[in-house]
């Protein structure tokens, strides 16, 4: 937490966590699929799904698809905004089982990519990334986050750590999972900084990689 | 960094805050300043929107309160006690019509900062240049507060959400009256130790009832604090102990008593009645003069 998040964000209101919260988590798999939404379905669990309508979770969540910040003036009127630019978005209660209350699901498709986030809201406009294409991550998007798909081979953190230190930023944390040994691992790099362009366009010709983003950072600290 | 160590840094407190939190960060202690400036502009905005407005929230429940005190006759011929109390619900009033706003640490706590600094400044002709620095060390004690407890009403019951605004505040008042860093860490203390205990009990889960109002007494409540603390005041028990206290009551704190709209004046009948209303289960006349969901 710095100075900028305790007097902050500013924000369309009213909850941090029902709105503001839950536009970082839309934000979050607008980065990651890359490209123009077409089609979304957005699973609310628990307190999102109970009291999510009258705190703007619905408007939110559509409003970080479209790559709105929480202050965005647009982000209540976001499902106009998300009609005209042809987003269409069904929204769905869920029991997402012995999660923190405030989560959703977001399943998010483009012409060409797409995506699944799981995402929790923690308070005070926090976030904590859960699930992203099905795999288990644990980030806040409070820094620069790069998250790679591969097939799980020996070395493959190794290449991937050194590509990081030879583009000169620093690693935060870093979460890995796979399906199985031999299967499709994902592995969620927080960075002090961004990655260059040379590094993510360099993790894309690596045969085995077979998905790349970066997730810029959403904080203000 | 602990109330302890802000309280015997150096004077100001915020210059202090400043210099850790850029060392933490990396950020540049410039940079951090002019964003402060910023936000000051955006609180000073959501005032002005929200002292002109009666327009109703999504639920109905609140939207005429800052208006309402701001346009009465000042019966206490007491103005800087109007001006705070109405600015900190122009704010959470804003908030609840889904207006722009700074969460300050929270949506639900936002008027309060406002409703204090930027009363008392307006009160005293102090420019909005000078209310820079006090912010900073409100977003100190902030952090400090939540490096101890929590800060959402979620997870402490309202004493963790109000309190620490309340906190905050007392302790950006303080300096910006020229107090030392001790007198505005035993201002943010006296105003925790008088939140022990708080709980969160907004009707139908809506950051509004008691939310709005409960900004306009606890922006009074920081002001409060502050005055002890100018006048040499101290609060009794150390303030890390009082963050201890405040972390211990909030663990102890039943769930229905953190905002999960369960407990409290969310469980009395019309609180029940606006739950089922907005969930979509209630018929006939809704309380208060509710207004119908914008969406389906």
């Amino acid at each position: 937490m710095s100075l900028l998040d305790m007097i902050g964000p500013v924000m369309i209101g009213p909850s941090s966590s029902h709105t503001a919260g839950a536009c970082r988590l839309g934000l979050v798999a607008h980065h990651l699929l890359g490209e123009a939404p077409r089609r979304a379905v957005i699973g609310l669990h628990a307190s999102f799904a109970k009291t999510g309508r009258g705190h703007g979770t619905h408007l939110a969540l559509v409003a970080g698809l479209l790559g709105f910040s929480p202050d965005d003036p647009r982000l209540p009127h976001a499902f106009e905004e998300a009609q005209a630019a042809g987003l269409s978005v069904e929204f769905k209660d869920v029991d997402l089982g012995d999660v923190h209350p405030n989560t959703a699901h977001i399943d998010l498709h483009g012409d060409t990519q797409h995506v699944t986030v799981q995402g929790s809201s923690t308070g005070g406009g926090v976030i904590q990334v859960t699930q992203v294409q099905g795999l288990g991550v644990n980030f806040s998007g409070a820094s620069p986050t790069v998250l790679l798909r591969y097939t799980d081979a020996v070395g493959m953190i190794a290449r991937i750590a050194t590509t990081i230190a030879a583009d000169g930023v620093n690693i935060a944390a870093l979460t890995c999972t796979r399906e199985n040994r031999g299967g499709q691992a994902l592995l969620a790099i927080e960075l002090d900084a961004p990655l260059s362009e040379q590094a993510l366009a360099f993790f894309n010709h690596w045969p085995d990689t077979n998905w790349v983003r970066l997730l810029p950072k959403l904080m203000d600290g | 960094m602990t109330l302890e160590e802000l309280m015997n840094a150096p004077a100001p407190a915020s210059a202090w805050v400043l210099a850790q939190d850029c060392q933490e960060t990396g950020l540049n202690p410039e940079d951090i300043r002019a964003e402060m400036a910023r936000r000051i502009g955006e609180m000073r905005a959501s005032i002005e929107r929200g002292l002109k407005s009666d327009a109703k929230s999504i639920t109905g429940m609140v939207g005429w309160n800052a208006k309402g005190l701001w346009d009465a006759p000042d019966v206490l011929n007491a103005p800087l006690l109007r001006r705070v109390q109405a600015y900190a619900m122009a704010v959470n009033e804003e908030n609840a019509r889904m207006g722009r706003i700074v969460a300050a640490p929270t949506a639900g706590s936002a008027g309060t900062i406002p409703g204090a600094l930027i009363g008392v400044a307006d009160h005293l002709g102090i420019p909005d240049e000078r209310l820079v620095d006090p912010l900073i060390l409100a977003a100190g004690v902030g952090k400090a507060i939540s490096k101890r407890m929590f800060i959402s009403g979620a997870a402490g019951g309202c004493q963790a959400e109000i309190g620490s605004s309340a906190a905050m505040a007392a302790a950006a008042v303080t300096e910006l009256l020229g107090g030392t860093p001790r007198a505005c860490v035993h201002a943010a203390s006296l105003a925790l130790m008088n939140t022990i205990g708080l709980v969160c009990d907004p009707v139908g889960g809506y950051v509004e009832v008691p939310c709005v109002s409960r900004n306009a007494f606890y922006a009074v409540h920081a002001i409060s604090a502050a005055q002890l603390a100018l006048a040499q005041l101290e609060s009794f028990i150390p303030p890390d102990e009082v963050l201890g206290a405040m972390a211990s009551v909030g663990r102890m704190m039943p769930p229905e008593l953190r905002e999960t709209a369960e407990g409290g004046l969310a469980q009395t009948p019309t609180g029940l009645a606006v739950t089922a209303r907005m969930e979509g289960k209630g018929d006939g006349e809704l309380p208060g003069g509710m207004v119908e969901l914008p969406m389906a």
